[in-house]
């Protein structure tokens, strides 16, 4: 399933920045940057369930905020994208 | 049912595969093209001057991902796997079994009908799609051939009459595959006959390099279901061969076969994809290369129902059922091999 996880992380502070980068780094690592603080995953529940935990480890709720949102199974129709960014579809040919 | 992971294929130049966190950066020129998380992957394949990080390698053995190193024709040089796994009794069983004369014959030859009854498909399916009745009667009783080949199957006593049947069998059925290739293009991909190492026109070319890829997949499939795919059946034990991974890709080679007819007929793949070398090799140049990769993965997200499970599956994952089936009939689970039948 295609989930869509943005976030707002508070940089007044240098532990904000900090935290900006981590919570960019394990997104990084699981789905595609699609705007800048807007990530899309195409995983199951149960990794869903471990991005989940593993974000709010990094964040801070007093100051940040976070929101996962789960879309049903198929992908292509749920998305329009304009303009000059194309994501890559991880199940479609992957040729370099 | 366990899902078709997706393969990553390099096929520029100078990239360099970097492990960043858990995804795959490639970078051609210091420039970063793409990025692809490592769960969604399999494995990776990379063609010729390709780079790849001592980390991302590490990580791919942990995984249990394959790294294919394959020279710039799609030629298979190397892979990297991690730890031989999956079960030792399994190859023992293999082992014996390969001793088993009436077993090897038994399974030699359920890979042989497979090939051509799938082959036999192709060409009837040229005929019917014919547009010229001269085409159609040459290219069914090519068909009418295999058939014959086919009967005969059953009488051969050991391998080599086997052997024999499918020998022949190939030369007919190469012999008249060129019909189904579209007429205005049918002289540039002519086609006489298999030649290899190197190939000599391009049809052979496009055919050896789809077989390579295939090959790769059935390699892949065998050795996730824990057999040997050094120790084959119908084909002779040699150093550094795949001979089981050979057998097994015979029932398959009608996907490329068909794949390659598809791409030359919609005029995907034109003549001057082709690089001609001197002394007669030809090879595939690089965007020609790419275009056939991308039709091979999209070819395998294609789904049919399958015969004998029935329910859909993907085209990419036909080689993993075939490798357990064939797993089970070793462990004598199931009473003999049945090949992929095309239907």
């Amino acid at each position: 399933m295609l989930v869509i996880v943005c976030y707002d992380v508070n940089t007044e502070t240098r532990e904000g920045r900090r935290r900006l980068r981590r919570v960019a780094r394990v997104c990084e690592g699981v789905g595609q940057r699609v705007q800048k603080s807007v990530f899309e995953f195409q995983i199951d529940l149960a990794k869903m369930e471990e991005l989940e935990r593993r974000l709010l480890a990094e964040i801070k709720p007093e100051e940040d905020n976070l929101r996962l949102y789960r879309l049903a199974e198929s992908r292509g129709c749920e998305v329009r994208e304009h303009g000059v960014f194309k994501a890559t579809d991880f199940d479609g040919p992957l040729v370099l | 049912m366990q899902t078709l992971l997706n393969t990553l294929y390099v096929t520029t130049p100078l990239s360099y595969l970097h492990l960043d966190n858990d995804t795959v950066r490639i970078e051609v020129e210091r420039e970063t093209k793409l990025r692809v998380p490592l769960h969604h992957l399999g494995g990776i394949v990379v063609f010729g001057n390709v780079l790849v990080s001592p980390a991302l390698m590490h990580r791919l053995a942990d995984n249990g991902q394959s790294l294919v190193l394959l020279d710039g024709n799609g030629r298979f040089k190397a892979r990297l796997e991690g730890p031989v796994s999956g079960n030792i009794l399994l190859r023992r069983a293999q082992h014996e079994k390969a001793n088993d004369a009436a077993f090897t014959l038994e399974v030699a030859r359920a890979c042989i009908a497979g090939k051509l009854r799938n082959s036999r498909q192709v060409l009837l399916r040229g005929a019917r799609e014919a547009k010229d009745a001269a085409d159609a009667s040459v290219l069914s009783r090519g068909a009418d051939d295999l058939a014959a080949a086919l009967r005969a199957l059953p009488g051969a006593a050991d391998l080599d009459v086997v052997r024999g049947v499918e020998g022949e069998a190939a030369r007919q059925y190469f012999g008249c595959i060129n019909f189904i290739v579209r007429t205005d293009v049918r002289e540039d991909f002519s086609l006489d006959g298999r030649t290899r190492r190197p190939p000599r026109d391009r049809m052979n070319a496009l055919l050896s390099f789809l077989y390579a890829m295939l090959m790769n997949d059935c390699r892949s499939a065998l050795e996730s279901v824990g057999l040997d795919p050094q120790l084959g059946f119908l084909h002779a034990v040699r150093p550094g061969r795949a001979a089981l991974a050979l057998d097994l890709m015979e029932e398959f080679r009608h996907q490329a076969d068909r794949l390659a007819l598809t791409l030359v007929n919609r005029g995907q793949v034109q003549a001057g994809d082709f690089t001609l070398h001197e002394g007669g090799g030809v090879t595939l140049a690089e965007q020609g290369r790419k275009t056939v990769v991308v039709a091979w993965q999209e070819r395998k997200q294609e789904t049919l129902s399958h015969p004998l499970l029935e329910q859909p599956v993907a085209l990419g994952l036909l080689p993993q059922l075939q490798a357990r089936f064939l797993a089970r009939t070793l462990r004598g689970d199931m009473e003999s091999y049945l090949p992929f039948l095309l239907r």
